[in-house]
């Protein structure tokens, strides 16, 4: 028989199971009312399938498995569904379940149905679904889907497969009277099982209380080639405890938090087997399972077949209850089941027992004492807990030492209760507690979700806030250029600095607030997305709503400084203007005196004179001046977003002749008549961007007298660019012409057009002084044009390198290039060394400085990836560490750009 | 019908702390047997007085706070508590100091801590070690066996006398014939000589030894009585005795002259009756098998190093005390392995 090992703990209960086992299965009666809770297992609740009305059969299914963990449901027989809604379940708190109410028409007609004629020769996917589809869900208690566990085959290496037959708690033996009568489909139910899992080894655990069980098993198994073994183990409950059954049969421990499969063992309930059995032999799905009926208020004591969904008063009353004695029913078995206050309750897959107890029986629990540690609980606790030590921590509600000392290992059997010489309700404490710890938990996180909600929220209402406070402050600013604008020209220059300083520190501050506010918006779907929570979607909106309020409120910043700069660069022509005024008056005053002494003839008239033509040379001057200066505004008064509006003008103008040049090369070459005159349009919008390229270069030039250098290099770029281009197009025009293509008038023109555009080009360049200024030394060249300069000439050696390679350019091209980008590199070369040599001179070693830098920056990247991939703990650090490496790299690069 | 619903489990075992407390009372019963042959009525008169104090104490408390009285009672403890220490004071010992000893036992030792199951220290020990610190005189002035001065037969102070003693109305004086110091208390002032000398040389242990060892066997054999109920576990009484012999056997071997036998010390004073119905008492010890073992050892210990190197005569009240203090640390480090963990648990909480 093998050998048996030991648990920990456990206690002899009286067993209480002779009284139901004295007559063989019946069949219950078949009631007129079933409820068929849609909740009979674990996991999600089936989803109906019927609706009120509708007529159904027997096995018919009327409700569906919902996802994976859940179980289907059929009509256990037929006749009209009445109605879907709450209904009383069985469940220890009495709560209420949706439940399918079935009016049965007592014809008991079947649905069409067929076992499988060899399930072995079915892919295993297959079986398996079938039995998912037979509604099977774990008999023994739990009622965990029978078809998860099957499924454990594929992941998991299942060495050995428990069927449990303990059944180790006192009063009930549905089980028992299963095996004594019926161990032939249990054996073939464990067939299929094994079938599906391929344990190398089947142990059958029993009790050594069920001795006929046993004989009956060892008589089916007869024959059957699997290796079955059936280990009897000593009384003792709860020998039949998944965990405990595995220890006493295996000696091997399921580990905390672990499933059975993961260490290689699959437990199935004997009731689970025949009920597969049932479904594979016979096609029929799980609709009934046998009730023990015990009970000192029952009359007649036995085992049911009965049909699930069966309302308990209907069993009690067919087993002659009486209802004087009956002082308290309980579903299941006394030490780990529900008493109920209600017996219409029904039956469902999981029912295996109903106590029907008197007072004496089971008397309500004394009042409980003080624990006096005597620690008989812990004797007794099959899981090695220190029950006496949690029920402290529980009563104290310090539930993170209870859970230190293991709470969430207790299995709730009981026996901690059964054994406490104070008589105190062990296990609900133990329920309280970890009831309380789940909904801490499960709040704990509902706060950290919140907390991330509302960090992302205030963010964004500051951000929206500084958006308001800048768009306020622009348009009040707004306002007061326009004010300035209408009013006094002299007043507003007055007015703008001191009001437009203050107005931009509000806003650079509004701006630089939009943008933390930006980085932590990015930060939070940065840990949102890496701790993978929800409301990544939300968090991600208001990112780019951040993202949104910070361009805008820059934006407020840039215009504000745009007119801020405008307001600055005005000349003082109050002080003119009012210069002059009075210069007038003065000037008037003395003519009018001078008239006056002419008139009367007084003396003096000499002397006033000459006053008066001083004054008023005084007067034409400052006139002249205020008007120089007014001129000088207007004309000469570095209005940049003048400026950029003559440029945007001259795109506009040139992307109009573009489009028309486009349009008139299309006419041309469709051979339009309208080709003509076309062409006159073009040349008028030619001639209209020419305009604005020449207002905007005029403009462009005033405002920056001296083109910058980068400029320069761009415009000489483009120069060279469209040299390239023309010396193409002629190149293929040669070629065209050598082969006589009629292309090659067409292609003529072309080039002429480039050519044009190669000459505009170079003009531009030599307007902006790039001749001029190329070739002598300035002061202090500017490494960086002439950096990019080298750049560009390198590519285009590399470009035309290549060309030759490929037997397109020419030699002489390659060669002319690689002279220019050696001038270029030995121009840049020579600037470098002078700025070393200027730095040497100021005591700088530059190359160290350049490396310093470069470390510098490197740090600071270091940094940054590291906060963000940094959690939340070491993030104000690593911020700090930024912050240090930031300004040491700013520091260098300032040293560094004073050398360059 | 009126059904009703509750939590499971829906039945429970018979036994209970009242009936725990009574097994107790009936395994004391050989070894009072065995204090009143050798040493006169004075032990049941103690233990009768002691009791009804406590009971007196009890109710007055439990009315005061306010419970239940009867049902109270009914737990038996305080009667538990009365009976050992009736049986660990001399049995000539005035009323009233037995009065102050249950007073200080129940009412401060056990309710001022919050009553039954949240006393830290053993009550009956609380007031012993009390009493004694406070009335060295009265505390150590035990019996004489009966066997030191009756030459024929049983012959013990008469039962009226022994009342009259104890409450007062008989001087003292009376009965010094019946008086003299225990046999740990001879060897103690032995002087210079030698433990073999001291043993020849004086009447309590030359003669009257057998009587203390008369009586630890009657507290072993109520000891095994509740094992066999399985009022408590093997752990702490095994521990207890398992150390206090080891370390006496290696003082023994190593200076025979200077230390008593092991058997002696497993024998004399309160040993037996500590280790069987006072290291026990479960809501004082640690919790845990483990814990146990380390407990018992404990107070094993402690018992040789104050007996032998301390100022006080015996040392039960005083080992247990101090290991009742320890009690909780020993638990916090001693929880068992729970199944399904690869290692134990210690301390309270999980960075501990
Ligand atoms: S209910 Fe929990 S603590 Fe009590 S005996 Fe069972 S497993 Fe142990
Ligand atoms: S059985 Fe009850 S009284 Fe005894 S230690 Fe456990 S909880 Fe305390």
């Amino acid at each position: 028989m093998g050998h048996v090992f030991a648990f920990h703990g456990g206690i002899h209960p009286p067993e209480n199971k002779r009284q139901s086992t004295r007559k063989p299965i019946r069949q219950a009666p078949l009631p007129q009312h079933l409820v068929l809770p849609l909740a009979q297992h674990l996991g999600a609740p089936a989803e109906p399938l019927v609706k009120p009305g509708d007529r159904v059969l027997k096995g018919q299914l009327i409700a569906s498995a919902a996802g994976r963990v859940s179980a289907a449901l059929h009509a256990p027989t037929s006749g009209v569904i009445s109605s879907i809604g709450p209904y009383p379940v069985p469940h220890a708190s009495g709560m209420e379940g949706t439940c399918i109410m079935l009016e049965a028409d007592g014809e008991e007609r079947w649905i069409e149905h067929q076992g499988l004629a060899d399930f072995r020769r079915m892919p295993k996917s297959e079986l398996i679904d079938f039995i998912r589809n037979s509604g099977i869900a774990g008999m023994g208690g739990a009622g965990f889907p029978t078809d998860v566990k099957l499924h454990l085959g594929e992941d998991h290496i299942v060495n050995t497969l428990i069927i449990n037959a303990a059944e180790c708690e006192p009063y009930i033996t549905a089980d028992d009277m299963l095996m004594r009568e019926r161990a032939e489909d249990i054996v073939a139910g464990i067939e299929v099982i094994a079938h599906l899992l391929e344990p190398s080894h089947i142990l059958i655990g029993t009790e050594d209380n069920k001795p006929q069980a046993v004989r009956a098993l060892e008589k089916a198994l007869k024959g059957c080639k699997l290796n079955i073994d059936i280990r009897v183990v000593p009384t003792k409950y709860p020998s039949g405890g998944e965990k405990q059954l595995i220890k006493l049969l295996t000696d091997v421990e399921v580990p905390s938090g672990r499933i059975p499969a993961d260490v290689g063992i699959v437990c199935q309930n004997v009731g689970t087997a025949y009920a597969i059995a049932r479904a594979v032999r016979h096609g029929e799905p799980l609709i009934s399972r046998i009730v023990t009926l015990t009970g000192d208020a029952l009359g007649q004591p036995q085992n049911f077949e009965t049909l699930i969904g069966t309302p308990y008063q209907l069993l009690l009353e067919a087993s002659r209850v009486s209802d004087r004695k009956l002082y308290r029913l309980v579903v299941g078995g006394p030490m780990m089941g529900f008493a109920v206050d209600n017996d219409q309750i029904p039956v469902i897959k999981t029912t295996n027992c109903l106590i029907a107890s008197t007072y004496d029986e089971m008397p309500p629990a004394p009042p409980a004492q003080e624990c006096i540690r005597c620690g008989l609980c812990e004797q007794v606790c099959p899981a090695e807990l220190l029950p006496q030590q949690l029920y402290w921590f529980a009563k104290g509600r310090e539930l993170d030492k209870a859970k230190h000392h293991n709470l969430f290992d207790c299995i709730e059997c009981g026996a901690c209760s059964y054994v406490c010489s104070s008589y105190i309700p062990l296990v609900q404490y133990y329920r309280n507690a970890k009831a309380e710890i789940r909904t801490e938990e499960a709040e704990q996180r509902k706060a950290e979700h919140a907390r991330q909600r509302f960090e992302a929220r205030q963010a964004r209402l500051e951000a929206e806030k500084a958006e308001k406070e800048a768009r306020r402050k622009a348009r009040a600013e707004e306002a007061a250029r326009n004010q300035a604008k209408k009013k006094d020209q002299s007043e507003a220059v007055a007015a703008a600095p001191s009001g437009g300083v203050g107005d931009l520190k509000a806003l650079k501050t509004a701006a630089a607030v939009a943008r933390t506010k930006l980085k932590k918006a990015q930060k939070a779907v940065d840990s949102a997305r890496e701790s993978g929570s929800g409301d990544l979607a939300a968090l991600e909106s208001e990112l780019q709503q951040a993202q949104q309020k910070a361009d805008a409120a820059q934006q407020a910043l840039d215009a504000a400084e745009r007119g801020d700069a405008q307001a600055a660069g005005q000349p003082d022509l109050k002080q003119l203007k009012t210069a002059a005024a009075v210069a007038r008056t003065k000037l008037k005053q003395a003519e009018k005196a001078l008239k006056n002494a002419e008139d009367k003839g007084q003396d003096g008239v000499e002397a006033l004179r000459a006053t008066v033509q001083q004054l008023t040379a005084k007067a034409e001057a400052a006139q002249q001046a205020y008007e120089t200066a007014e001129k000088g505004e207007s004309a000469g008064g570095a209005d940049t977003a003048k400026v950029a509006e003559l440029k945007a003008d001259m795109d506009a103008a040139r992307g109009k002749v573009e489009k028309a040049q486009k349009a008139l090369d299309d006419a041309i070459a469709s051979g339009s008549p309208a080709a003509e005159k076309m062409k006159a349009g073009v040349e008028k919008l030619q001639g209209k961007y020419e305009d604005a390229r020449k207002a905007w270069e005029a403009a462009a030039g005033t405002a920056q007298p001296g083109a910058s250098p980068a400029k320069l290099a761009e415009l000489k770029a483009d120069m060279h660019a469209a040299g390239a281009k023309v010396e193409k197009a002629q190149k293929a025009l040669d070629d065209a012409i050598a082969s006589g293509s009629p292309a090659a008038e067409k292609m003529k023109a072309g080039v002429a057009k480039l050519q044009g555009k190669y000459n505009e080009a170079h003009k531009a360049w030599l307007d902006a002084g790039g001749e001029a200024q190329a070739p002598t030394q300035t002061e202090k060249p500017d490494l960086k044009a002439l950096k990019q300069q080298v750049s560009i000439m390198r590519t285009k050696l590399k470009k035309a390198e290549k060309a030759l390679e490929e037997g397109e350019g020419s030699e002489a091209e390659v060669q002319e290039l690689r002279q220019r980008h050696d001038a270029a590199k030995a121009e840049l070369d020579g600037a470098e060394q002078a700025r070393i040599a200027e730095a040497a001179a100021a005591g700088v070693d530059l190359k160290q400085l350049q490396i310093d830098a470069a470390l510098a920056r490197a740090a600071v990247t270091k940094a940054e990836r590291a906060l963000g991939k940094a959690g939340d703990d070491d993030r104000e650090a690593l911020r700090q560490a930024l912050q240090e490496a930031n300004l040491k790299a700013e520091e260098l690069n300032q040293t560094l750009s004073r050398f360059e | 019908m009126a059904l009703i619903r509750s939590s499971s489990p829906h039945l429970h075992n018979a036994g209970s702390t009242p009936k725990i407390m009574r097994l107790l009372l009936i395994a004391a019963l050989p070894g009072i047997a065995a204090m009143t042959f050798f040493f006169g009525w004075g032990t049941l008169i103690q233990i009768g007085w002691a009791m009804l104090l406590a009971l007196g104490f009890e109710a007055a408390v439990m009315k005061l706070r306010r419970r239940p009285v009867a049902f109270y009672l009914r737990d038996s403890s305080a009667l538990v508590t009365a009976l050992l220490l009736g049986l660990a004071l001399p049995p000539f010992s005035p009323w009233w100091l037995t009065l102050v000893g249950v007073f200080v036992a129940i009412v401060i030792a056990k309710h001022l801590y919050g009553g039954l199951g949240n006393n830290p220290f053993n009550p009956a020990m609380v007031a012993y070690a009390l009493l004694l610190v406070s009335f060295p005189v009265d505390m150590t002035r035990w019996t004489a066996p009966f066997v030191l001065h009756a030459d024929d037969g049983w012959q013990v102070l008469g039962l009226i006398d022994t009342f009259k003693v104890i409450f007062g109305a008989l001087d003292h004086s009376a009965i010094d014939a019946f008086t003299s110091a225990t046999p740990l208390d001879e060897l103690r002032h032995r002087g210079g000589l030698t433990t073999e000398e001291a043993f020849r040389e004086s009447r309590v242990l030359a003669d009257g030894v057998g009587a203390w060892h008369a009586v630890a066997a009657a507290y072993f054999m109520g000891g095994v009585f509740l094992l066999y109920r399985k009022v408590f576990t093997w752990h702490t009484p095994l521990a207890m005795l398992g150390s206090l012999a080891a370390i006496s056997t290696l003082f023994y071997l190593f200076a025979p002259d200077n230390f008593a036998d092991p058997f002696f010390h497993l024998t004399m004073g309160a040993t037996m009756l500590g280790a069987f119905f006072i290291a026990t008492d479960p809501v004082t010890a640690a919790t845990s098998n483990r814990g146990k073992l380390y407990y018992g050892a404990g107070i094993g210990v402690l018992v040789y190093v104050i007996r032998t190197w301390g100022s006080y005569p015996d040392a039960v009240a005083f080992a247990v005390l101090l290991m009742n203090l320890a009690a909780p640390f020993i638990d916090q480090y001693t929880q068992p392995r729970t199944y399904g963990h690869a290692k134990p648990k210690r301390g309270l909480k999980e960075d501990a």
